[in-house]
């Protein structure tokens, strides 16, 4: 019990990235019908936001301090970042701890231009195209990111620390009544499993509860017609498109702490991120919710020791194999709908 | 040959640059200042004619079909791991280990094509997608015992090889074809020029000229009129009555087998192999060799891969000193700027030229370079009146 309870929480980060870019990418389909190979990319550079802005944060010159000396017996020269001299040392030092979340507030606004410069700049021009132009552009596009991002960051992953309060673990077994440390969980996870279901829901109330909302709703369900009422659809859609990169990127920043962003973490993602759309169905933007999180979990429990005797191998492939299954018996995805890319 | 004219003289081209490559690919002399740009050495010629055989039998699957497929590496991995169990196994001698190679990247297409072209457009994309990262990731882990997981597979002393009977000792075992060592080559140097010909090398140019014939023949049958209707409009091949997936099958199946024997070609070329040839961005790189070329044309692929594959060598290989020799002519300022502005291009940024380069080919010229050509072919030819028809390039209705 306490073991499927713990595969369960485990694959709750996972199945919470999953579920985060794939609501991207279903949020780029249904609107603008582009299969955006480059969403693995944004995801990728919503991290590399983390990191900058901790660099930033963390951007020094040298004093020297006269109360200490090195071993020659010369004042030591110590290097202070200038966030000290703005706020001093205490509120610097707090600051420079929770650099991830306070990139947050860095991200959105950087990820929403990329989104608006690479849909008016690129993708508008491959709407007429065929499906599969619009993959070879974006993963073109894909490319020359993180090849881009390589060559300022480097090749190796670049360790970006949560904030000290949430270093620990949380002894989830004690709370539910088993023995002790028998249900640890990173506190960092909890908290990106929070954020990615407040994500999760801020959409899908902005879609459902605003006027806005329901004009891309309408604009995803017929999208001549909603022009023909005199309403400029495009404008909202590339706004969507901005929303859905931010959606990418802020899945990213508050991933950066469980894995160190490297380079190409983008493109890992973005093919279990395809397969999760597929699953959940094309267009459906509660089925890639649901098809991320059940998925993330499926992954999690097939690498248990007990599944892994009598099935060896089975969390390496638990994932396509659901794919290949749910898509050859259930053609439409978990919860897509009719007339969505049926070609 | 049964071919008409004009693939004819084509055919002619590819075997004189084949034949010839050595040569062609060794432009300049040994030491001078671009000594850097020769390809002729074996091991790329080598690259870029298996490399050419793999991209021709992707272009039959997506050039006439229009299933873009983003799992072929699979197959070329599947083809090259049947290849060294028979180099351990049964012999050294190639010919073998290619067959087989071929044989089983065949039976291995034929499975996951009946699967995957149950669904069209971007679901058979990821279908093949999942099929090849599960290859990928059973060679990596369970299949161990198989594959060798990430040490890989070599031929070794103490492989049982029944055919070849026992190794003198201390001698390796080295591919070859009936006795022909692969690695043998000889030089020849005319002045400051040296040029190489390689046994592996023209072994593997002379498959891949039966099989560029062999692809001609395909393009101009029935059967490659029946794969083109299939991506014009499937619908309306259905409404006449006519099953597609057969078709379809026959294609994926052809192109798989096209990928093994490119495997097993890379198998007996450097009688090595590892699980990150099936890796799905291997399938990526052959999708751009496809693109860049210009898919759906004869000649469009073979120029993509040796495009890709003679940048990528030479590319990667230029590094920041030479740079500042290329540009040591000028003032130091703008050697400096130009400096800084190219660096970002070469050695380890050549990907990046690739991406750039691969989204340029994308968007203005979705035809290749193939097109390309035309487009500069016809510009000289606008200048005299010429009773061609308006386009030769049919664009297919989606």
């Amino acid at each position: 019990m306490d073991a499927i309870i713990l595969q369960i929480l485990n694959g709750l980060d996972k199945g919470s990235a999953y579920a985060l870019i794939a609501l991207g990418l279903t949020l780029i389909f249904g609107t603008l019908g582009v299969v955006n190979f480059a969403h693995g990319a944004l995801f990728m550079i919503g991290a590399f936001c983390a990191v900058t802005l901790s660099r930033i944060l963390t951007l020094s010159h040298t004093v020297v301090d006269e109360t200490k000396t090195d071993f020659l017996g010369n004042p030591l020269k110590v290097d202070v970042p200038y966030i000290y001299d703005i706020f001093g040392q205490t509120t610097g030092d707090a600051i420079i701890d929770w650099a991830v979340p306070i990139s947050i507030l860095f991200a959105i606004p950087v990820m929403v231009a990329i989104g608006f410069i690479m849909e008016r700049g690129l993708i508008k021009h491959f709407y007429k195209r065929p499906h599969a132009d619009q993959i070879l552009v974006t993963f073109g596009l894909a490319i020359v990111l993180q090849e881009i991002i390589k060559y300022f960051y480097g090749a190796n992953p670049i360790p970006t620390p949560a904030p000290d309060a949430f270093r620990g673990s949380f002894d989830f077994g004690a709370m539910l009544g088993f023995d002790p440390n028998t249900i640890i969980y990173p506190y960092w996870r909890l908290v990106y499993f929070a954020f990615s279901a407040l994500i999760i829901g801020a959409v899908f109330a902005f879609l459902q509860f605003t006027t806005f909302g329901m004009v891309v709703r309408a604009g995803m369900a017929d999208r001549e017609t909603v022009g023909l009422l005199g309403i400029n659809i495009d404008k909202r859609f590339t706004i969507m498109f901005g929303i859905a990169a931010a959606v990418a990127g802020l899945a990213g920043v508050m991933y950066a702490p469980i894995n160190s962003p490297n380079y190409h973490m983008g493109m890992d993602f973005l093919v279990l991120s395809f397969v999760v759309v597929v699953v959940g169905g094309m267009g459906s933007l509660s089925g890639a919710v649901l098809a991320g999180f059940l998925l993330g979990i499926l992954e999690s429990f097939a690498s248990m020791a007990i599944v892994l005797e009598t099935l060896p191998g089975i969390n390496q492939i638990i994932i396509y194999l659901v794919a290949i299954i749910i898509l050859l018996t259930r053609p439409r995805g978990l919860m897509g709908r009719k007339g969505v890319m049926e070609e | 040959m049964g071919l008409t004219k004009k693939d004819f003289t084509l055919l002619i081209i590819v075997a004189c640059l084949a034949l010839f490559a050595p040569f062609i690919l060794n432009p300049f002399p040994e030491g001078s200042a671009m000594a850097q740009f020769n390809a002729g050495y074996p091991d790329l010629m080598q690259r870029l004619v298996i490399f050419g055989i793999f991209a021709i039998g992707f272009n039959i699957l997506f050039g006439l079909t229009g299933y873009l497929s983003f799992g072929h590496a699979a197959f070329l991995g599947v083809g090259s791991y049947a290849a060294i169990w028979m180099m351990k196994l049964l012999t050294m001698n190639v010919i073998p280990a290619i067959i087989i190679s071929v044989l089983v990247a065949g039976l291995f297409s034929l499975l996951v094509g009946w699967i995957s072209l149950r669904r069209s457009g971007i679901y058979f994309s990821i279908l093949t997608l999942a099929f090849a990262q599960m290859s990928y990731a059973l060679a990596y882990s369970v299949l161990t015992p198989i594959t060798g997981g990430e040490t890989g597979l070599q031929p070794k002393y103490t492989d049982p090889r029944i055919l070849d009977g026992a190794l003198a000792p201390g001698e390796t075992p080295r591919a070859n074809l009936f006795g022909l060592d692969m690695k043998s080559s000889f030089q020849v140097s005319a002045g400051d020029w040296i040029f190489t010909f390689n046994a592996g090398y023209y072994v593997a140019a002379v498959i891949m000229l039966i099989a560029f014939y062999l692809s001609i023949r395909i393009f101009r049958s029935p059967f490659g009129m029946m794969l083109r209707a299939v991506k014009s409009n499937q619908q309306r091949l259905n409404y006449t009555g006519l099953n597609a997936k057969p078709y379809t099958l026959a294609a994926f199946v052809i192109s798989g087998m096209y990928a093994g024997l490119a495997g097993g070609l890379l198998v007996a070329m450097d009688t090595q192999v590892g699980a990150e040839r099936m890796f799905w961005t291997a399938s990526g790189e052959v999708v751009l060799m496809t693109i860049l070329g210009g898919a759906g044309t004869l000649i469009g692929p073979v120029l993509g891969a040796g495009f890709i594959k003679y940048f990528e060598n030479i590319i990667s290989k230029i590094n920041k000193s030479i740079l500042e020799q290329w540009f040591a002519f000028m003032p130091d300022g703008i050697e400096d700027l130009l400096i800084t502005l190219v660096y970002p291009f070469i050695g380890k940024g050549w990907h990046l030229t690739l991406g750039i380069l691969f989204m340029l080919v994308v968007i203005f010229l979705p035809g290749g370079l193939v097109e390309g050509g035309q487009r500069v072919a016809r510009l000289f030819k606008r200048k005299k009146p010429s009773d061609d028809t308006p386009d030769g390039k049919t664009t297919p209705a989606e």
